[in-house]
């Protein structure tokens, strides 16, 4: 299956073209099976998989880390093996592991990552990546000093010292605190703003919800679905009107459950769950079969299903 | 070419070196000074010369092969392999660097630095015995070529280790062995035929008697056999760098 936004709707060509890609181990352990996939320019893609679905060997893949069993790999119109220093300079990588040479202080670390990158030496720059991440003031700590979170803004920092326009985050917010997350959440948003496509892994499903314009699903090394996050809320998302009961329920009448209603834990709750996209309940209908079966209610309410009740949905064996 | 990129490995590897500047000279400087307490007084009281040179001249170019071999192996194999125990290997990977460019970063690091110690052995030399460099370039072309290759074979452990007591094991049970049953301390020739024989498949034989040829015109073997071992002795590591980036051997799977 290949999953393009078409090009009439977007004439750019995408800025990372993935075609019949697969990696199979040396053990016979296929971690990816023929995956098709294309970013465009600009977005915000999130690939969410359960752990060991491949999240991690697609982006090793691409930037040059693992090497594949068959496919193409495509970034700005490059061959990632045969113009690797073209796409490499485009790329960024975040990995998921705190991976740092502890000794290091953050400057000397991230004027080494842009050095590595073949990129002469701009002060200004890094000194703009280090306040844009509130790590300025850690410029001439020692990374071992450092807590996990501010080690995970280095990662982040050396990523961006080359100026890449493309960045991969693996799972970025891993361990940091919710404060911490959404400053990162407002980093990647302003990388977006200037032109940066980023493409985020993540078991954070709120992450996704939260930030990404499309999102991908991969589960046992196949890329099971690739849709706009709104699209595949409003496909696939469930919708659930909650009643609160003015006395909780022992269990509900035969009539009230044949109408499709659930009663909650603790009996003071009932549920009624449908398909938004394709079913509009008729709620007066509903109400006054719950008024006929005497049952006093104090509050109405509905909600809508999560992206990762959606995931979960999509994932289960 | 990413020439900045080579800098930048080198440079970094380099500062390793001289961060701990103190102890990395200190100890060639001691050892040195233990080889001539031992082998120099000790022994060269009972051995005055060996093809006209006095033995404790005669082991000066031995004991700079043994640290040379020593120290490019170690220096090498740790420069490679400390970024693969701590995962930061994956930088180094993702960017814009060919396999070709990063030998040169972390070899080329190496082989300086066992070079800088080889050359502090010399100096420290010329405080106990009459060191005579009757060849200066012959000595520093296999100065450079020995402390090249080794480092190449020492990335090369680096790369197939996959703990730190693998690090050890080849420096230790190979080529320790091959550098001392090299003619580090005596002439082959003092050896019985058969064990003459024998050392001629050690390829550092060839190595040690280059360089000692180039300081005093003495060695077990010719000058282009030694030379001709050398080169080909660094066209085997060089293959194997090339087959293990090449298929991504224990670095891309």
């Amino acid at each position: 299956m290949t999953f393009t936004i078409k090009s009439y709707i977007n004439p750019m060509p995408p800025i990372l073209s993935v075609s019949g890609l697969s990696k199979t181990y040396a053990t016979g352990f296929s971690a990816l099976k023929n995956i098709n996939l294309d970013i465009e320019k600009g977005e915000i893609f999130a690939l969410l998989g359960p752990n060991g679905a491949g999240k991690t060997t697609l982006i090793s893949i691409i930037c040059g880390i693992v090497t594949k069993s068959t496919g193409h790999v495509l970034v700005g119109g490059h061959d990632n093996e045969r113009e690797f220093r073209a796409t490499r300079q485009m790329i960024g990588l975040v990995p998921q592991e705190l991976s740092l040479a502890i000794f290091d202080t953050v400057w000397a670390t991230i004027s080494f990552s842009r050095q590595l990158f073949g990129k002469p030496r701009d002060d200004a720059h890094l000194e703009k990546v280090l306040r844009q991440l509130s790590l300025w003031d850690k410029k001439d700590a020692k990374i071992m000093t450092l807590s996990g979170g501010m080690k995970r803004r280095v990662l982040i920092a050396k990523a961006l010292a080359h100026e890449p326009t493309v960045l991969f985050l693996d799972e970025p917010t891993a361990g940091v605190d919710v404060e911490l997350r959404k400053d990162m959440w407002n980093v990647v948003r302003e990388l977006r703003a200037n032109g940066v496509t980023i493409i985020l892994t993540t078991h954070y499903i709120e992450e996704a919800e939260e930030m990404a314009d499309r999102v991908g699903v991969i589960n046992k090394g196949e890329l099971i679905l690739v849709e706009k996050k709104q699209a595949l809320m409003d496909k696939m998302g469930q919708k659930r009107l909650l009643i609160a009961l003015e006395k909780p329920l022992e269990r509900l009448p035969k009539k009230v459950s044949d109408m499709g209603f659930a009663l909650g834990q603790s009996g003071g709750q009932l549920a009624y769950s449908y398909d938004s996209k394709h079913e509009r309940p008729d709620v007066a209908k509903l109400l006054s079969g719950l008024a006929a079966a005497k049952i006093n209610y104090t509050d109405l309410s509905t909600q809508q299903s999560s992206l990762e009740e959606i995931f979960l949905g999509l994932v289960k064996p | 070419m990413n020439l900045l990129g080579v800098s930048a490995i080198f440079i970094y590897e380099m500062r390793r070196f001289f961060r701990t500047l103190f102890q990395s000279l200190i100890s060639p400087v001691i050892s040195t000074t233990l080889y001539f307490v031992v082998f120099g007084s000790a022994i060269g009281g009972r051995i005055t010369q060996i093809e006209g040179v006095s033995y404790g001249a005669f082991i000066v170019p031995g004991m700079i092969m043994l640290a040379l071999l020593g120290q490019s192996i170690s220096n090498a194999s740790f420069g490679i392999y400390f970024p693969k125990f701590s995962g930061t290997i994956y930088e180094y990977l993702s960017a814009p660097v060919s396999s070709l460019e990063m030998v040169l970063g972390f070899v080329g690091a190496a082989a300086a630095k066992s070079i800088l110690i080889g050359l502090v052995i010399l100096a420290t030399s010329f405080l106990f015995v009459d060191v005579r460099i009757m060849h200066p370039f012959w000595m520093l072309l296999f100065l450079v070529l020995t402390g090249f290759t080794f480092s190449l074979f020492g990335f090369i452990i680096g790369l197939w280790a996959d703990g730190f007591e693998k690090l050890q094991i080849i420096p230790l049970l190979i080529v320790t062995p091959l550098t001392f049953l090299g003619g580090s301390f005596y002439s082959i020739k003092v050896l019985p035929p058969f064990w003459q024989g024998v050392s001629y498949f050690n390829p550092v034989v060839y190595l040690i008697s280059g360089f000692r040829w180039a300081f005093y015109e003495v060695s077990d073997v010719s000058l282009g056999v030694a030379l001709g071992m050398t080169i080909m002795f660094m066209l085997a590591c060089l293959t194997g760098v090339y087959w293990i980036f090449r298929t991504g051997y224990r670095l891309k799977n």
